[in-house]
């Protein structure tokens, strides 16, 4: 027996079968997602390039988007305002929020709250939709029209996410600011002055860059997963709303694995001792 | 991708469909085992089966939605059996499909559905092509659905917008895959009628995949009858009222239809 084979038998043991089932389906999921990033350069390459379809899926993922990550960054910053003012007064520290607030915003809870509800929004629709679309043969017609539904379907998408995520990121780190400041001057008696110097003074370019960075690509990352996911969505309405589900879920967590990873190439850090 | 601004002539406009011993299979399952069937130009070649014959298998092959394991699928004495997606373009937009279920855009309304083809592979400028279409919308008496979204539409409305969306770009050959399936008797009668009138004016090679028989004895010039993956009998309607052949003479009698004539 070859060694494969061998490895194939016990792979496929009922003890054994549970147990790699989830990694397996994992390693699936993300060849699955680099096979359609790679069509999607292919594809995205040539002619014609459709900005008509690039602008409307721009306008649906981020203009979209633009309500509900300003709602969410502005009780995040509120919040975060609230406690950490709370915590800072222990020891007396409290000058040090805006500081605090200013670089934890911009390297990671701007981004990554952009991130989560553009995926929750804008990529369980898109999901959605293109599992509909692959249900009800709409993709087969595409195909028969000789357009190619990756450049026509997938491609604005993923150019949407990566440009738009940065952008609904800029705008959390100005309206979790607000809600913070609000909060901590205007309810905790926080020293306006203080708070946005320590802003000025502790919050640069770098840690700003670092947000966009990683914003583009959880937004790259959020789009693959909410196109792969339906692009290849399978058994009629309910393995659309399977599909969904499975977006959403991939999202969220690739989003936060690929922040930690992020993080720590971009500050060098956290990898090795 | 090249824009074509020069039409087909009309000779051009009823091509040739040749299958020759294709044969795919899903893993174990055999669906085609070994298809040899041929369209006549400008006629409705009607391919006729059971459910689970292999009949929307046997489509997505001639339509290269999907690649056969072997044999051959020639369009026009063209092999495009192993094309890729580019040397398949040119090929493609000589054929239309009409999907079982229609599959319109349903984020387009019925005009940009139509309009689809035209605005994606011509030069046609803004007002030749909104004459285009509404044209084509004015011959399948759909014309007041231009503004509307395929979702207010009838299914016998979004059987004849899919028709009209194969249409305008003047194809070859239209494949028809189940094309009065969930209609009521009446719905499906229109569509016959619109199926026939299509290939009477336009010249179409047409392929009509179907389990209606009432269908069959409506428009079929010649049938095709696909028994477990193979085609076992090819004749006219004619020829077909005659026909001893036992599965297909038991599949005629079981459908319950009286043929006409």
């Amino acid at each position: 027996m070859s060694a494969e084979s061998q490895i194939q038998r016990w792979v496929n043991h009922p003890a054994v079968q549970p147990i790699v089932a989830l990694p397996m389906g994992w390693f699936r999921e993300v060849g699955d997602v680099a096979t359609l990033f790679g069509q999607a350069i292919y594809w995205g390459t040539r002619p014609p390039l459709r900005f008509r379809q690039w602008v409307r899926a721009l306008d649906f993922v981020g203009w979209g988007s633009l309500f509900i990550v300003g709602l969410t960054s502005l009780f995040v910053g509120m919040v975060f305002g609230l406690q950490l003012v709370y915590g800072f007064r222990q020891f007396g520290a409290e000058n040090q929020t805006g500081a605090v607030i200013g670089i934890a915003l911009t390297r990671e809870l701007a981004p990554v709250f952009a991130a989560l509800m553009v995926s929750s929004r804008a990529g369980s629709a898109i999901t959605t939709e293109l599992g509909s679309m692959r249900v009800t043969s709409q993709i087969d017609a595409l195909i028969v029209m000789s357009v190619n539904p990756i450049q026509y379907l997938v491609v604005p998408r993923l150019v949407a996410g990566t440009v738009a995520v940065p952008m609904l990121t800029m705008f959390a780190n100005v309206i979790g600011c607000t809600g913070a400041y609000l909060v901590c001057v205007h309810l905790l008696g926080l020293d306006p002055g203080v708070f946005l110097d320590k802003v000025r003074w502790y919050v640069d370019g770098a840690d700003v860059g670092q947000g966009l960075i990683k914003a583009a690509v959880f937004g790259l990352t959020i789009m693959l997963i909410a196109c792969r996911q339906g692009y290849y969505a399978t058994g009629g309405a309910a393995g659309v709303g399977m599909a969904t589900n499975r977006a959403v879920v991939h999202s969220a967590v690739a989003v936060l694995i690929l922040d930690y990873v992020l993080s720590a190439i971009i500050t060098g850090s956290g990898i090795s001792a | 991708m090249s824009r074509a601004s020069v039409r087909p002539s009309a000779s051009e406009r009823n091509a040739v469909l040749e299958v020759k011993d294709l044969k795919k299979a899903y893993g174990a399952n055999e669906v085609l085992r070994g298809v040899t069937f041929r369209a006549e130009p400008g006629k409705i070649n009607v391919i006729v089966g059971a459910s689970g014959a292999g009949k929307t298998v046997l489509m997505r092959q001639i339509v290269r939605l999907e690649r056969p394991d072997s044999g051959e699928i020639l369009l026009d004495g063209h092999d495009i059996t192993h094309l890729g997606e580019a040397a398949l373009e040119p090929h493609r937009r000589r054929m239309g499909m009409v999907f079982q279920m229609s599959a319109l855009f349903d984020s387009l309304t019925v005009f940009d559905n139509v309009a689809f083809m035209l605005v994606e592979h011509t030069d046609l400028s803004q007002t030749e092509i909104r004459e285009k279409v509404m044209r084509m919308l004015e011959t399948l008496q759909i014309d007041g659905t231009a503004d509307k979204m395929p979702s207010e539409l009838s299914g016998g409305m979004k059987r004849r917008v899919a028709i009209a969306r194969a249409l305008v770009y003047e194809p070859a050959l239209l494949v028809y895959d189940e094309p009065t399936t969930g209609l009521d008797p009446i719905t499906s009668r229109t569509v016959d009628d619109l199926i026939v009138d299509t290939a009477a004016r336009a010249g179409v090679t047409s392929i009509v995949i179907t389990h209606d028989m009432a269908s069959v004895y409506r428009i079929a010039d010649r049938v095709s009858y696909l028994y477990k993956g193979t085609i076992s009998y090819t004749g006219t309607l004619d020829e077909l009222r005659e026909v001893r052949e036992p599965r297909l003479r038991e599949f005629l009698d079981a459908s319950g239809v009286a043929s006409r004539g």
